[in-house]
């Protein structure tokens, strides 16, 4: 069988503007094969998987190079040539089937539409290839099933329909956008397993696309970096987390948590350079601890070094040496005092008529990390709300120090209030995208700290203090990245000087080199302000980095607490098993 | 649920410190402005502009080109064009152009005035109800929904007729036909906004409710606010026009557009031009409120008007 996709020097820009989205994109995939596209937000990883279909975005266009699936070109394809390709050769599995199904028809429907535009064999085989197609994604192929509406599936079956629909015409060429993103670990290992699975059996070319590093160990084939537009590495996954040789790589891998791996995670400092900002020389200079005059001359070519192993760089020797992608090992724990900052005692908790938590006990020390772990729908969320006193509807207690809180911020005091702060998971939803970071920050000090002169000055330490600009205060939010968004909301938590901060989520926004150095800078904080923190999160290998204990939150239970080695190492309870069975690693590779 | 990345804004980057002056924009400004220039740049917006603006400078100057005064009798009744009037006498033999130049203020005044209050009620009840989320959210609502049950200008009529023609009585009046239309405009849009997280970490510090109402919530409906008040602006000329037109709003001799239509419909077949003139400036004010209204909207979800962002 020869190449299922090939592309050649692919270039998509941005009509109208002298701006590349990607280009020198080359890659090719052979049948059975599953090539993980790896980069951050920015990168162009979607616009090269989009590509594959023969789509691309609004705005931008096909600048040159080609795209070759199963011998033909793309670019020689007429409006109806595309849309048999689509679906029919070249499958795609969104990153959301929430949106991707329609919720207002039956799954019968939906399958039957997919089989019937590319029409394969008689009506009563399609009914058949429809079952057939459901049974191998592990769902039930019954007429009652078949009768339902997406809306009546878990994020996991849903996606699980959507790999089917994606199958079910037997494509020769599969681009999966981040399928995983959206679901926990358990339903995460299980769709990874499904499209591995169907890729092997039916020799299936996919091209799968993510940001998540660890997904892809535990996937890919073959793994392309790419980065600002560029395929910066392309090698096999041994080749490429074993010895990664391009600078940006190393860092990256670097900046992943690893569950495994005691190291501290390290972010890359610096951004991506988008679209008609880019350097005539390599993208990645500015950032690049290597970096030399000869990197200021051109984009470098690409050096094979390996059969396949291909990476963009002048100085990729050196980096393999000069460039350490293990952080080494950092336990510094704060010592942890007796005293309490925060106890949660026999809390019982009430969305509406669903009870949510049950007899929830917690308690964070003075200058202690607590992690919460748990799966969406665990409650850890609600549980971070009742202590910010944003969830109103509990029993039991939640005191601060000593001293018992009523539930609502509301009839808290004032000093209580100013304790407690609380960090949101999406920073782009927790900034009033009217006001400006000085406008922000300021109020919160107003707040607290009323009848205090020279608000410049200290709007200007407050950022600081999370490594921003004090010229920061006058950008509003929509003119700042994420990492740095997440840094206001951290700033204007430190504003109001409190003990303790409920992070929930934090940097499940954020892409991963961002996510180190949030991470970085929360451990800097705490050493240095002497916080409490609960940190809330989903993710098993960011807790080494940061917590001294964790809990395991599951269906509103407390089910596992102990030291972070201790949970991580030797797990007691089953449910802790599980789920740490089921973290994607990288070290597991190399 | 699991690290999504969302970051694709432009980052300005940590050591690149955006470079905004010294004299920042203040943040209403800003909100504000940036609809109305991307809603300028509409080919539609820019008529509706330049009609409302000749028909403001008429109401304002035009009394001070007026050649005669709007109540002299100037000649016969109902006589066409001349070299003296432009455009005829009226029923009563007055000059149709001098009283034409005259009568816009009132309309238009009355309608900023009913348009301003009626709409400013509105964005406080709507904004209140959203953030309320209780029984207060139902007890606004439902007392609108007892003021949209009468037509508006049945309830005008209604006001007029037991308390007496008074302008400040019918400004109030369409003022208050306006407040449930937009309240649950704007409580659409805030309900959305109420459930962002920033509002809830301005809770979580215990900040006023009502700094919360107008300094977090407010700012971020200005689009919906700007889109009602282009509308409402609309409906209150028409409004306001057909009050006077029923006699109900000025009185003779005072000129009034809505008033002269009155006056002179009985003669329309023998001197249109009485009647044709104030109509062609009523129509052509809604028009024009009505195009800048649509550009505003067109801006504000970002139809056309795009932006460099």
């Amino acid at each position: 069988m020869s190449t299922a996709v090939e592309v050649r020097d692919l270039r998509i820009e941005l009509v109208g503007r002298d701006a590349d989205v990607v280009d020198e994109i080359t890659l090719e995939i052979e049948p059975g094969e599953v090539l993980g596209l790896v980069g951050e937000s920015g990168s162009g990883k979607t616009t090269v998987g989009m590509a594959l279909l023969g789509h691309v975005r609004r705005g931008g266009r096909v600048g040159g190079g080609a795209v070759v699936i199963d011998g033909r070109d793309l670019a020689e394809l007429d409006a109806s040539g595309l849309r048999g390709l689509r679906g029919g050769t070249v499958a795609y599995i969104p990153q959301d089937p929430g949106t991707a199904l329609n919720p207002a028809l039956r799954l019968r429907t939906q399958l039957r539409e997919m089989l019937d535009s590319h029409g394969a064999g008689s009506d009563g085989e399609r009914g058949a290839r429809m079952r057939e197609a459901l049974e191998e994604v592990a769902l039930p192929s019954d007429d009652a099933f078949l009768a339902r509406y997406p809306h009546q599936l878990s994020g996991g079956q849903q996606q699980r329909v959507a790999i089917a629909m994606a199958f079910a015409c037997r494509p020769n060429v599969i681009v999966c956008d981040e399928p995983t993103t959206g679901l926990d670990v358990t339903t995460q290992a299980r769709v990874l397993q499904t499209v591995r699975e169907l890729c092997r059996s039916h020799s299936v070319a996919a091209l799968y696309v993510s940001h998540d590093l660890a997904v892809v160990a535990e996937l890919a084939d073959r793994v392309a970096v790419m980065y600002a537009g560029r395929i910066v590495e392309l090698g096999t996954r041994d080749q490429l987390f074993g010895a990664a040789r391009h600078p940006y790589t190393r860092r990256l891998l670097r900046a992943v948590p690893d569950i495994q791996g005691q190291r501290a995670v390290v972010g890359i400092p610096g951004f991506a350079p988008l679209p008609g900002r880019r350097p005539d020389w390599c993208f990645f200079e500015p950032r690049c601890e290597l970096a030399t005059d000869k990197c200021r001359s051109a984009f470098p070519p690409a050096f094979e070094f390996e059969a396949g192993h291909r990476a963009r760089c002048y100085h990729a020797d050196e980096a393999v040496r000069d460039v350490p992608v293990e952080g080494g090992v950092e336990e510094v724990h704060v010592q942890r005092e007796p005293e309490l900052a925060l106890a949660i005692r026999n809390l019982d908790a009430h969305h509406g008529e669903h009870h949510t938590l049950f007899g929830v006990e917690l308690e964070v020390h003075r200058h202690e990390c607590v992690a919460l772990v748990g799966e969406s729908g665990s409650g850890k969320t609600t549980l971070a709300r009742c202590v910010a006193g944003l969830h109103k509807d509990f029993t039991g207690a939640v005191c601060l120090g000593s001293e018992e809180l009523p539930p609502a911020a509301r009839s808290r005091s004032a000093e209580a209030r100013k304790r407690i702060q609380y960090v949101f998971q999406n920073p782009y939803a927790s900034l009033n995208p009217r006001r400006t970071v000085g406008q922000t920050i300021a109020r919160q000090l107003e707040l607290f700290f009323p009848r205090q002169k020279d608000m410049g000055r200290r709007v200007g330490e407050s950022l600081e203090r999370v490594a921003l600009s004090p010229s920061a205060a006058e950008a509003y939010p929509d003119e700042l990245s994420g990492g740095e968004r997440q840094r206001v909301a951290i700033a204007r938590a430190l504003a109001a000087e409190p003990d303790l901060i409920v992070c929930d989520e934090i940097t499940s926004a954020l892409d991963v080199s961002v996510q180190a150095a949030i991470i970085d800078l929360l451990r800097e904080l705490r050493t240095e302000m002497g916080l409490s923190l609960l940190f809330i999160t989903h993710n098993l290998a960011l807790i080494r980095t940061i917590a001294d204990r964790v809990a395991v939150m599951t269906e509103g239970k407390i089910v596992e607490l102990g030291t972070t080695a201790q949970v991580l190492e030797r797990p007691s309870a089953p449910y802790t098993q599980q789920l740490l069975a089921n973290t994607p690693s990288i070290a597991a590779v190399a | 649920m699991s690290g999504q990345a969302v970051d694709t804004a432009v980052g300005v980057g940590l050591e690149v410190p955006p470079s905004a002056g010294p004299g920042a924009p203040s943040l209403q400004k800003r909100a504000w402005l940036g609809i109305l220039r991307n809603a300028l740049r509409l080919g539609r917006t820019k008529i509706g502009v330049a009609i409302v603006l000749l028909l403001i400078a008429i109401a304002l100057f035009g009394p001070l080109i007026a050649p005669h005064s709007p109540t002299a009798f100037i000649g016969v009744p109902n006589t066409g064009p001349s070299s003296d009037a432009l455009f005829g006498t009226d029923a009563l033999g007055r000059d149709v152009w001098s009283r034409f130049l005259n009568g816009g203020r009132s309309v238009l005044w009355m309608s900023v005035a009913a348009t301003l209050l009626g709409v400013g009620l509105g964005v406080i009840i709507g904004l209140v109800a959203a953030y309320a989320r209780n029984w207060l959210d139902d007890v606004l609502m439902r007392a609108s929904d007892v003021v949209l049950a009468f037509p508006q200008i049945i309830l005008a009529l209604l006001a007029v007729s037991a308390i007496g023609s008074k302008l400040w009585l019918i400004v109030v009046v369409v003022a208050i036909g306006h407040v449930p239309r937009v309240a649950r405009v704007i409580r659409a849009a805030a309900q959305e906004v109420v459930e962002r997280d920033f509002v809830k970490a301005a809770e979580a510090v215990g900040e006023k409710r009502s700094r919360i109402v107008f300094g977090e919530l407010l700012p971020n409906v200005t689009s919906p606010l700007l889109v009602e008040l282009g509308l409402r602006m609309t409906y209150s000329i028409g409004l306001i026009a057909a009050v006077s037109f029923l006699g109900l709003g000025l009185q003779p001799p005072s000129s009034d557009w809505g008033l002269m239509i009155n006056e002179n419909r009985l003669s329309i077949t023998v001197q249109a031009w009485a009647v044709v003139v104030p109509v062609i400036a009523i129509g052509l004010l809604t028009i024009g409120t009505n195009l800048i209204t649509d550009g505003i909207a067109r801006a504000a979800i970002g139809i056309d008007g795009r932006s460099n962002r």
